[in-house]
C-alpha cells in the first residue's frame, strides 16, 4: 500500500476564472459560462466537443451533475458533482486528473462555483443533517481564531507580536491583491487600518478574516504527452493529496490548537509524490488557504515552509511576501478573493498557471519552477486538507 | 404521625445570579423610585434548568426512590411532562416515575405532600414575569428548590403535623398562552386569605399537639396575605428572608423552608404556611443530623432592564444577519438522550480514554465497541484555550467559548455561561451547569454549559 502520485502522466492546457466579488447581477449558471468561455478561448485547440467528462465542485450552489450540464447544455457527458468542504474545488480538480491518468477519458475539465451572496447572512452556511442540537455553534472566524492565543502560548509570543504577525500577513495579500484584477478587494489596506479593525471573534479583526463572494473558475485536463497539442505551455501535475482526519482534536487534551495534524500528513505525502526533500528551496511559490490570518501563519509551519515555532519570525522578516524568497498566495489569496467554497481550490491553480507561463502581469516571479496549492475545509483539530504541486516542465 | 412516611433527607437551593434593579426598572418606565432587586433567570435558563441545578445539589450523596415531582407555575412546556427532561439530566434510572404539577403555585404543596408519600425527589421551580410595570414583575424572582424525600432514619426533618382549606375565588390567573397574570383587586384576597390562613395554621398545630412552631414561614402570591399572616403568626416572609431576591412562586415555600432548615436547631418545629386558592401547612420537626452545608453562592451579575425584556420576549430587538438555528430533531435528541442530559460521555475500557460524546471507536487507541458510559456533569474541568464569538447570534452577547479539560478525562468545547470575557482565561476552573441554548419551533435545545466555578475548586493533584 502506497500513495504513488500521478507526476507527470496528466497537463493542465486551459483555464478561466472570473472575477471574484459580490456579482448581484449573475446567477451561479452565469458564473459557469463565464468561466467554461474564458477557458475555452485560452485553448484554441479545443471544443466543447473534445471535452469527454466533468467534474463540478460545488458546496451549495446547487446539487449532482446537473447543476453544470444545464447552463452548458452538455449533449450526455458524464457529469460528478463533488463537494468536500473548502476543498471543493480542489477535490474536483484531483478526480477530474485522476480519470485522465486512468485512461479513461483523453480530456477533461474540472469547474468550481459558488454564489454565496444570494443568501443575505453574512458569513458561510453550511447546510447540516438533523441532530441532537448539542455540536458546538462557533462561527468560523471564533473556532480559527483559537489558534491564536495557542500558538502565542506554545511559542512565547506575546500578543502584541502576535498582532503584528497576523497584521503583516493581511497586508501582504492585500498588497497582492491589489495587482490583481480578478480579485474581490483591489486594493492596499493600511497596517493600522488592519490593527485597528472591528474584532469579530477572539483576536480576529475584521481584516483578519477573508472576505465572502461569488465566482466561478475551470481546468481543461489531457494526458500530459497530448498537451502540445492544445497549448504550447501546458502546466503539469506533480502532486495530488488529499486527507480526511480522524477529527478528534474537539474531544482530545492532547490536541493544542498550533497545528492542523491533516496539513502535515498531505504535505509529506504531496511531497513524496513530487519528489521533493527540501520545499523551502524548491517550491517557487504557493497558494495556501489564508481563511484566516492564523490559519497561513500555522500553515507555514504545517508545510514545512517554516520551522515549527518559526514561522512568526519568517512572517515578520518578509520571506513569504511577494518579493521575498518564497512569495504566499501571490494572487492576493483568500484574503483579496474572498472564499467562493467550489471555485477557490482552482482560482489558486489559476495562480499557479500564469505565473508558470510567465503571465502573471505585475505580480510575475522571477522563473518559477514549481507552484503549490493548499486548502483546508473544516476546523482545527478535524479538518480535510488537500495539496497540490504543478510545474512548468516535466522531470 | 404514623413514621413510615419518607422525611426530608437532603435539600438544594438555586437562585440564578442575575439580579434586576428596581430603580432601573423605575427610571426605564419613570415611575418613581424603588428600592432593592430581584432574581433573574438568564436568557438560557428556564423552570426545567433551574430545576436541575437546585436538584443536584439536594442530590448530592443521597440515592432517593425513583420518583420525581416537579412543580412550576411556569412550564417550558404544557402538553409534554417537563420532569421528564429533569429526570435525563439527573441522570436518573429508566425505572423512575416523573410528573409535573404545573400550573399554579399550590401545585408545590402537591409535590410535597407526594414526595412525603411516596419518597423520592421534589423539584419546584419557578420564573415570576409580569408585564413591564407590574407588581408581579417589581416584586417576583427566579428560582428553584429541591428536597430528597427518604428514610426516616436519615431524616434531616420529619413532617409531624398538615392542614388544609380549599375555597374557590378570583384573586389572580393566566390564560393558557400567555406570560403573565391578571389580579383582582388586593383587598378582595386578602379578605379571603385571612381568616383560612389563621385557620389552617391553627389546626396544624393543635393536630400535632404543638402550642408554638420555633420558625414560621409563610409563602403567598398574595403577598400582602403573606405579610400579614406572617406578622400575626410570628414568622416571616421571602421579603425579609431573601432580599434582592423576591418572591419566587412555585419555588418560594421551597425557598423559605431550606433557609428555615439551614438555621434550626435539633429538635425545633418549622411551620411551612402556603397560601394559594386555599391554604396549606405543614409542621416539620428537625432532627439531630447537620444541615447540608449551603453551597457557596457566585457573585451576583446586575442585568439592565432592557436585557431583561428582551430575555422575556418583550422586546424585539434586529435579528442578525444570519440564519435561525434549526430545531434539535427528535429522533436524534432521542438516540444521545444520555448525552444531551445526562453528559454521559463514553470510556474506553481498553485504554481509559475518555470521549465526549460517547464514540464506537477509541479516538486513542481504536478499538472498537469497548466502551462504558461515564458521566460528567458533576466533572471540574480547566480551559485550554478559549474565544470570544461576536458574530454568533446569542441574547447575551458575546459567546464566549471554551475549550474545557475535565478533571479524570475528556474534552469538550461548549459556551460559557453567567460570564463576562474577562472572567475567562486559559485556566480558569469552571463547572458544568445544565442549560436552554436556544428555542427553535417551540422546540427547547437543552444541553450543557460551563460555568466559572468557585474558589476552592483546583485540581487535585495525581497519585
Amino acid at each position: 500500500m502506497a500513495s504513488h502520485g500521478i507526476r507527470d502522466r496528466v497537463a493542465i492546457v486551459g483555464m478561466g476564472c472570473t472575477p471574484f466579488g459580490e456579482h448581484w447581477d449573475r446567477s451561479s449558471d452565469d458564473l459557469i459560462v463565464d468561466a467554461f468561455k474564458e477557458c475555452l478561448a485560452s485553448t484554441p485547440g479545443a471544443t466543447v466537443d473534445d471535452i469527454d467528462a466533468y467534474w463540478l465542485g460545488t458546496m451549495g450552489s446547487g446539487v449532482s451533475g446537473l447543476t453544470l450540464s444545464r447552463p452548458l447544455k452538455l449533449d450526455y457527458k458524464p457529469v460528478t458533482r463533488v463537494e468536500n468542504y473548502c476543498s471543493t474545488g480542489s477535490e474536483a480538480v484531483r478526480n477530474a486528473c485522476y480519470a485522465v491518468a486512468s485512461g479513461a477519458y483523453d480530456c477533461v475539465m474540472a469547474l468550481g462555483v459558488e454564489k454565496l451572496k444570494d443568501s443575505g447572512f453574512s458569513g458561510l452556511v453550511v447546510p447540516a443533517p438533523a441532530g441532537d442540537g448539542t455540536n458546538p455553534e462557533l462561527s468560523a472566524p471564533a473556532v480559527f481564531s483559537l489558534l491564536a492565543p495557542a500558538y502565542c502560548d506554545r511559542f512565547g509570543v506575546d500578543e502584541a507580536t502576535m498582532r503584528e504577525v497576523m497584521t503583516h500577513i493581511a497586508y501582504k495579500n492585500h498588497v497582492n491583491g491589489a495587482k490583481n484584477g480578478r480579485a474581490q478587494f483591489q486594493k492596499e489596506v493600511a497596517k493600522e487600518t488592519i490593527t485597528n479593525s472591528p474584532l469579530i471573534a477572539g483576536q480576529l479583526g475584521i481584516f483578519d478574516c477573508s472576505g465572502v463572494s461569488d465566482g466561478a473558475a475551470c481546468a481543461l485536463i489531457v494526458r500530459a504527452e497530448d498537451a502540445h497539442k492544445y497549448t504550447d505551455s501546458p502546466i503539469y501535475v506533480k502532486a495530488l493529496s488529499f486527507v480526511a482526519g480522524p477529527a478528534d482534536g474537539p474531544m482530545d487534551p492532547t490536541y493544542d490548537y498550533t497545528t492542523f495534524r491533516e496539513v502535515t500528513r498531505c504535505a509529506q505525502d504531496a511531497y513524496g509524490q513530487a519528489g521533493i526533500t527540501d520545499p523551502r528551496t524548491e517550491i517557487s511559490m504557493a497558494e495556501v488557504h489564508d481563511c484566516f490570518t492564523p490559519t497561513e501563519l500555522v500553515l507555514m509551519e504545517d508545510l514545512g515552509f517554516s520551522e515549527r515555532g518559526e514561522g512568526w519570525k519568517d512572517v515578520l522578516a518578509g520571506r513569504f511576501d511577494l518579493d521575498g524568497d518564497l512569495p504566499i498566495n501571490p494572487d492576493g489569496g483568500l484574503k483579496s478573493f474572498g472564499h467562493p467554497i467550489g471555485a477557490t481550490g482552482l482560482r489558486m491553480l489559476l495562480e499557479c498557471w500564469l505565473q508558470l507561463r510567465g503571465e502573471a502581469g505585475d505580480r510575475q516571479l522571477e522563473n518559477p519552477k514549481l507552484g503549490l496549492t493548499h486548502n483546508l475545509g473544516g476546523r482545527p483539530g478535524g479538518c480535510v486538507s488537500f495539496v497540490s504541486i504543478v510545474g512548468g516542465e516535466l522531470g | 404521625m404514623p413514621s413510615p412516611r419518607a422525611a426530608i433527607v437532603g435539600y438544594g437551593t438555586y437562585v440564578p445570579r442575575g439580579r434586576l434593579s428596581r430603580s432601573d426598572v423605575a427610571a426605564v418606565l419613570g415611575s418613581g423610585t424603588l428600592k432593592g432587586s430581584r432574581s433573574v433567570a438568564s436568557y438560557d435558563e428556564d423552570t426545567t434548568t433551574m430545576g436541575v441545578e437546585a436538584a443536584r445539589r439536594a442530590l448530592a450523596g443521597t440515592t432517593p426512590e425513583p420518583n420525581l415531582y416537579f412543580a412550576t407555575t411556569a412550564p417550558a412546556y404544557t402538553d409534554k411532562t417537563n420532569a421528564s427532561a429533569i429526570h435525563a439530566a439527573l441522570n436518573l434510572p429508566h425505572e423512575a416515575f416523573a410528573v409535573d404539577l404545573a400550573g399554579s403555585v399550590r401545585g408545590t404543596v402537591g409535590a410535597l405532600r407526594a414526595g412525603s408519600a411516596s419518597g423520592g425527589l421534589v423539584v419546584l421551580a419557578d420564573m415570576r414575569t409580569g408585564l413591564p410595570g407590574s407588581g408581579d414583575e417589581r416584586d417576583g424572582g427566579d428560582g428553584a428548590a429541591a428536597f430528597v424525600f427518604g428514610e426516616p432514619s436519615a431524616a434531616v426533618a420529619e413532617i409531624i403535623g398538615e392542614a388544609s382549606a380549599t375555597s374557590e375565588f378570583l384573586d389572580r390567573w393566566r390564560a393558557p398562552g400567555t406570560s403573565t397574570s391578571a389580579l383582582w383587586e388586593e383587598r378582595f384576597g386578602a379578605e379571603i386569605y385571612g381568616p383560612m390562613v389563621k385557620d389552617v395554621a391553627a389546626r396544624c398545630l393543635v393536630a400535632a399537639g404543638v402550642e408554638q412552631a420555633d420558625h414560621v414561614v409563610v409563602s403567598s402570591p398574595h403577598l400582602r396575605t403573606a405579610r400579614s399572616a406572617a406578622r400575626r403568626l410570628g414568622g416571616t416572609t421571602s421579603v425579609e428572608r431573601h432580599p434582592g431576591v423576591g418572591y419566587t412562586g412555585a419555588a418560594d415555600p421551597g425557598l423559605l423552608l431550606a433557609a428555615a432548615l439551614d438555621e434550626a436547631e435539633p429538635g425545633q418545629t418549622i411551620l411551612l404556611v402556603v397560601a394559594a386558592d386555599g391554604c396549606d401547612a405543614i409542621l416539620l420537626r428537625c432532627t439531630d443530623r447537620a444541615a447540608a452545608a449551603r453551597a457557596e453562592e457566585p457573585a451576583l451579575r446586575d442585568i439592565p432592564y432592557g436585557t431583561y425584556l428582551t430575555w422575556r420576549g418583550m422586546l424585539e430587538r434586529e435579528p442578525p444577519r444570519r440564519p435561525e438555528p434549526d430545531r434539535p430533531a427528535g429522533p436524534p435528541s432521542a438516540r444521545s438522550q444520555e448525552w444531551k442530559f445526562g453528559l454521559v460521555g463514553s470510556r474506553c475500557t481498553a485504554c481509559s480514554h475518555v470521549h465526549m460524546p460517547a464514540q464506537r471507536v477509541c479516538s486513542n487507541c481504536r478499538t472498537v465497541d469497548e466502551m462504558e458510559p461515564v458521566r460528567l456533569a458533576e466533572q471540574l474541568g480547566t480551559v485550554a484555550t478559549f474565544t470570544v464569538d461576536r458574530l454568533a447570534f446569542s441574547l447575551s452577547p458575546p459567546v464566549i467559548n471554551i475549550v474545557l479539560d475535565l478533571d479524570g478525562g475528556g474534552r469538550l468545547i461548549c459556551q460559557a455561561t453567567d460570564a463576562d470575557p474577562a472572567d475567562v482565561a486559559i485556566g480558569t476552573r469552571m463547572e458544568m451547569t445544565f442549560r436552554r441554548l436556544y428555542t427553535a419551533h417551540g422546540v427547547h435545545n437543552y444541553f450543557w454549559k460551563a460555568r466559572v466555578a468557585h474558589s476552592g475548586t483546583e485540581p487535585k493533584d495525581e497519585v
